[in-house]
């Protein structure tokens, strides 16, 4: 796929594509707010997945790939909690520290930007079945 | 394509109004890219060097960068809004263009059955 030139669908499915990994990651972030570990190692931490423009000379055109995932945010919380069954010889656990109203509103936007390639792709699609069906 | 007596200056401009698709398209894709440029073809530039020359090199002439209302911190100029509607109105024009073409397409098979 990459050796050949972009096509408007393969730039806008491959946004989705992107756009659909960043919905995983905030789904993963609030699905582990709040959860302990008995260690700052092993406690969960934010993920977010790095965009990066992939130009294409032969058409002009770019589209985005997830170059990588990368740990965001603040470190794991210490709490004394020592009647937790993941407490650690001292009596403390970590909780991790993901930031809940950001997630959210990257949810929004993540969202929306994928309903904007969806309409994309649709009205490519329309003009390029209407321009194949010129003089019938 | 330019002297296309047949289509006249329609044919330029579907192939420009096509790649402009492709590329405010681009700006669509990339608009949560860090430090990503929004482009944008000047359609009437595009089309008075397409009239004299190839259409290929008249695309890359009149490609250009927009300039962003408000430039984000992370270096992204692309503005949703500015792109949708854009991208809107290219589609519009892009089926007048072929409304233009089916109509001579028309005219001439009709002359051609000699109706």
């Amino acid at each position: 796929m990459s050796d050949q030139p972009l096509s408007i669908f393969a730039v806008s499915g491959r946004a989705m594509s992107a756009q659909l990994v960043r919905m995983n990651t905030t789904a993963s972030n609030l699905a582990n707010a709040g959860a302990v570990a008995s260690s700052p190692e092993t406690a969960y931490r934010t993920i977010k997945p790095v965009f990066r423009t992939n130009f294409d000379k032969a058409s002009g055109m770019a589209t985005v790939d997830v170059e990588n995932i990368v740990t965001a945010g603040s470190e794991p919380t210490k709490r004394y909690d020592p009647t937790n069954p993941v407490a650690d010889k001292d009596g403390n656990v970590w909780e991790s520290n993901v930031d809940e109203t950001r997630e959210l509103v990257d949810m929004m936007e993540t969202s929306r930007s994928y309903q904007n390639n969806v309409e994309v792709m649709q009205t490519a699609k329309s003009l390029i079945v209407d321009t194949l069906k010129l003089g019938k | 394509m330019a002297d296309n007596s047949l289509f006249g200056i329609h044919g330029a401009a579907l192939e420009v109004r096509g790649q402009r698709m492709g590329i405010l398209a681009s700006n669509i894709a990339n608009s949560s890219t860090p430090g990503f440029k929004a482009k944008d073809i000047d359609f009437q530039k595009a089309l008075r060097s397409a009239s004299s020359g190839g259409v290929d090199g008249a695309i890359t002439g009149a490609t250009m960068y927009r300039v962003p209302l408000q430039p984000s911190l992370d270096g992204n100029t692309v503005d949703l809004s500015t792109e949708q509607t854009a991208f809107a109105e290219n589609a519009v024009q892009y089926q007048t263009t072929l409304a233009f073409l089916n109509g001579r397409i028309n005219e001439v098979t009709r002359a051609l059955r000699g109706e």
